[in-house]
């Protein structure tokens, strides 16, 4: 029972995830920041700024749905912790979880969008709205890919449970690396990452110069604070996700932990790097990418793994 | 003070409300946020909703088409907040003092923090007054 609490709330649960995620934020910020030519804030940046946003005022505004505006932030946060401890457990005790968490760890993940799109639509403000109906549109075209490109994994491994894939690329080498089919279906979940984190091609839904902040632009104070936790431990977790599935595992024990940190740190410079390159795309783009790119690629992959690349 | 303070002054997020300005002081405010400047070295961003906010940067004389508005914005903004107005405008009026449309100065109408003298304040001149708000803010 102690035990369990321990790794709900410290490790690897609710205080490493958030400390790892706030300290991935602050990379990608400083990173940015080089990729503009500036010097860019220091690396805690992040923590700093979480901290003052729960230092501050909540302030009500006059239309909103009082339980929904509340409760949505707290439903994100629970939903990323819970999801992040599916993925974090996996590598303490492989054999340890039931089998089908990698499609409970799917469903969590769609609690953070679901819990984003209720916020907008309950603090009654036209621009949060739109927001939230462009959130809509973007988990309505990625997540078909990112499932088949999941899938595609799965079906090289031939089981839904998150701690064989560690033991089959421990076994065979990365998936990745090894197949052709894995190939497609990484670059396809690389680009759903993206959308997944809001990040520059399809920040569509926040569009701060569009739509000043979109979803979020009535939430201040602790409950902006709790949205950008939830932001802040998806960092973290989706790329390591990635490395999880793709790129053989994760570890936390001796030099293993070293090389899969850096594996990470690698993914999440290539996410870096794409978000400073692209300039925002519209929503009928993005749709339209997601639907007719991305979507091929991974049904692409889905085939060639059927086949038995 | 407390910590709440020291943590505010390491993270000052700003919202610009451009209240009939000429542009100018826009584009100096725009500069202090390019490369060569860079504000967000001290945690300063510019954020699009007044709710997010810590600082609000005023700019320009306050029409009286404009004090409804800015009114509301401040009442908007969350505790704890702090108001700068940037260039001569929003302090006495600059050239449109007198005028039938000024509503008065800005410290007439909501407590500013800061003032930034200059028509327009040189990115210099604001980066150096943003300095001093944090000191007052320690």
């Amino acid at each position: 029972m102690n035990n369990t609490l321990f790794s709900f709330l410290v490790f690897p649960g609710f205080l490493f995830i958030a400390v790892i995620g706030l300290l991935f934020m602050g990379i990608d910020r400083k990173l940015s920041a080089r990729f503009q030519w500036r010097m860019g804030p220091p690396l805690w940046q992040p923590f700093v700024d979480f901290m003052k946003l729960l230092s501050k005022e909540v302030v009500l505004p006059k239309n909103v749905n009082k339980p929904m505006f509340f409760l949505s932030p707290l439903m994100g946060l629970s939903g990323v912790i819970v999801a992040s401890l599916l993925l974090f457990r996996a590598p303490l005790n492989p054999q340890g979880a039931f089998i089908g968490d990698l499609v409970v760890f799917i469903y969590l993940l769609l609690l953070i969008p679901l819990s984003v799109i209720l916020g907008a639509s309950s603090s009654g403000n036209p621009l949060s709205s739109v927001g939230g109906s462009r959130e809509i549109k973007m988990v309505l075209s990625y997540e078909l890919p990112f499932i088949l490109a999941i899938f595609t994994a799965v079906l090289k491994v031939g089981s839904l449970r998150m701690g064989d894939f560690l033991l089959y690329q421990s076994q065979r080498g990365a998936l990745f690396l090894t197949s052709p089919s894995c190939v497609f279906a990484f670059v396809a979940a690389f680009l759903v990452i993206h959308a997944k984190l809001a990040l520059a091609p399809f920040d569509i839904p926040e569009a701060e110069t569009e739509i000043m902040g979109g979803t979020l632009i009535e939430y201040s104070g602790p409950l902006l604070a709790l949205f950008y936790l939830v932001r802040a431990i998806l960092y973290f977790t989706l790329t390591a996700f990635l490395v999880f599935i793709f790129w053989g595992g994760i570890t936390f024990t001796g030099w293993g932990a070293v090389l899969s940190l850096l594996k990470i740190l690698l993914v999440l410079f290539l996410v870096i790097v794409v978000k400073n390159i692209n300039p925002r795309i519209r929503i009928d783009q993005a749709v339209r990418f997601f639907w007719t790119r991305v979507f091929v690629l991974s049904i692409i992959g889905m085939g060639l793994a059927i086949i038995g690349w | 003070m407390g910590w709440k303070e020291k943590i505010l002054r390491r993270s000052l997020w700003v919202y610009h409300l451009g209240t009939g300005a000429c542009n100018n002081c826009d584009i100096e405010i725009l500069d202090v946020l390019t490369p060569r400047h860079d504000a967000e070295r001290f945690g300063i961003k510019l954020v699009g909703s007044v709710r997010h906010a810590d600082v609000l940067l005023v700019t320009g004389v306050i029409t009286r088409k404009c004090l409804p508005r800015v009114l509301r914005v401040y009442e908007q903004m969350p505790e704890p907040r702090v108001v700068v107005a940037i260039g001569a405008c929003p302090m006495e009026g600059c050239v449109f003092k007198g005028s039938y449309n000024q509503a008065g100065p800005l410290d007439k109408i909501v407590p500013v923090s800061l003032y930034i003298p200059g028509c327009p304040p040189k990115p210099e001149a604001i980066i150096a007054g943003v300095a001093k708000l944090m000191e007052t803010l320690k």
